[in-house]
């Protein structure tokens, strides 16, 4: 065990505990937290192995941005303080949900294993390398991907500004959906 | 990098932590006072109140730690340490000599950007779990104010790194010429901006706007606990002027001699502290809706155009 295998391993740890916290918890507000500490061990991971722009990166974007809107978005539907039992899932659904989710990691995992050797080494990736990957061979899917979330964005609009106006200013696009 | 020099490096951070956010502190104090024909402290140590905000601390120290019985226990106690590490981490990368910086990291300018948003967090927490309405809005304000501002903020940078062709403050300052005073000058001023509302500072701090909404998301912290929160604040503005010197102004880069690269660049991070200031205690503070249109109708196309404008500057090698 090298230092590096260690500081991994914790880092994996922190991003597995603070998943499972995350999904498993009553506490809504509290979800978002542990999603916080379950990102900052996969940007933790990613440091160790020599990826220092696609970590820092991630907790740019997700814990500056998205965990940010998610708090946002919880604080303006009034989360309450205190365990959340009225949403709580049944035993059946909460068996099933663990099955699936086990299954899907057996899946990562059989998949994955095989490819790695055992060891944690620190691949030196300039930011160029990465730059040359995004905008060079993955530049297609990744404009997709952008394209993708800018058509959520849309019909997120479309869905909250979806009653029209008694007056029929909209009468033209909205008159299928008049009530 | 021995485990002496690894110590001695964190110990120069937490330092330079313990300090340099007082002497900002102080120096609001004072130089806001003379700005409204007032005196500011006078009486604490002696000299012109300096040892004011030592007292404060003591007093602080003293206060009873509160923790409101509706509150959610272990967000509501840990907030303020979120809002404080992160400064930490960002002032430990930030350089102030040639080659001198407490840690010196490759993508140190992501860094920073990264920690302040983590250390934002900070607020949303203690916003939420107080378990006081006036806590939530400002804790709402907050986040509505952190989702637009840092773009700008993001964007500004980003344009200096292109300008600079790194990812490491060292290697940006080092990389400065006077010429990018005009150059970056668009640029600079988003930041400058969007840094001040990032720090919930005057004119944008309508998350802690005293007359409405008492002290906005600190409204229940008592003690240490609130002191974490001042702290972070002005640790805050410690790194963001450190920073605006250290990427707009040149840093080091200055008539006096080399072996006092140092001075000049906290002389220039405390010019830009005291701006900081001089903003507070200028502009009134902005309303919610002028707040958000300042951000989206013009910082966000100033940044976006000092972006094309740094990108073609690159591409025909000025």
């Amino acid at each position: 065990m090298t230092p590096l295998d260690v500081a991994f391993a914790a880092c994996g740890l922190l991003a597995v505990v603070g998943g499972v916290l995350a999904v498993s918890t009553r506490h809504v507000v509290r979800a978002a937290l542990w999603l916080v500490v379950a990102l900052l061990g996969v940007a933790g991971a990613l440091l160790v192995l020599g990826g220092e722009l696609v970590a820092l990166v991630l907790v740019l974007v997700y814990v500056g941005a998205v965990v940010v809107l998610v708090l946002f978005a919880l604080m303006l539907t009034r989360a309450p303080i205190g365990p959340d039992r009225a949403h709580a899932a049944g035993p059946w659904r909460a068996a099933g949900a663990a099955a699936l989710g086990a299954a899907t990691a057996g899946l990562l995992a059989t998949v994955l294993v095989p490819l790695a050797d055992g060891t944690v080494a620190v691949a030196d990736v300039p930011s160029s390398a990465v730059a040359e990957q995004l905008f060079g061979t993955w530049v297609w899917p990744f404009e997709l991907l952008s394209l993708l979330l800018l058509a959520a964005l849309v019909g997120a609009l479309a869905v909250a500004r979806s009653r029209p106006a008694p007056s029929g200013a909209a009468a033209g696009e909205a008159a299928g959906e008049v009530p | 990098m021995t485990l002496l020099e690894a110590a001695l490096r964190a110990a120069a951070a937490l330092a330079a932590f313990l300090v340099l956010p007082l002497l900002v502190g102080q120096a609001e104090h004072k130089v806001m006072a003379h700005m409204q024909g007032r005196l500011g402290p006078m009486y604490a140590g002696g000299f012109h109140g300096w040892a004011q905000l030592v007292a404060d601390g003591v007093k602080f120290v003293q206060k009873e730690d509160l923790t409101p019985a509706a509150a959610d226990r272990w967000v509501f106690r840990l907030a303020p340490a979120v809002a404080l590490v992160p400064y930490l981490v960002a002032l430990a990368t930030v350089p102030v000599h040639p080659g001198v910086a407490a840690a010196d990291v490759p993508g140190s300018v992501v860094l920073v950007l990264a920690a302040t948003s983590v250390g934002a967090l900070g607020t949303l927490m203690a916003g939420w779990s107080s378990a006081n309405k006036y806590s939530l809005i400002g804790g709402l304000r907050a986040a509505a104010q952190l989702v637009s501002y840092e773009l700008p903020i993001v964007l500004a940078v980003a344009s200096v790194a292109l300008a600079g062709g790194s990812l490491s403050l060292l290697g940006l300052a080092d990389a400065w010429t006077p010429w990018w005073l005009l150059w970056q000058l668009p640029g600079a001023v988003v930041f400058l901006v969007a840094a001040v509302a990032e720090l919930q500072r005057p004119p944008f701090d309508m998350p802690v706007a005293d007359a409405e909404i008492v002290m906005g998301a600190w409204t229940e912290y008592t003690g240490l606990r609130f002191a974490f929160f001042l702290l972070a604040e002005y640790a805050g503005i410690v790194v963001m002027s450190l920073l605006f010197a250290v990427l707009w102004l040149g840093g080091w880069h200055g008539p006096l001699p080399e072996a006092l690269g140092w001075l000049w660049t906290l002389l220039k991070g405390l010019v830009v502290a005291l701006v900081v200031v001089w903003v507070r205690v200028a502009w009134p503070r902005l309303r919610e809706d002028q707040l958000q249109r300042l951000a989206w109708v013009w910082l966000v196309p100033l940044a976006l155009l000092q972006l094309v404008l740094t990108g073609a500057g690159v591409v025909a090698g000025w």
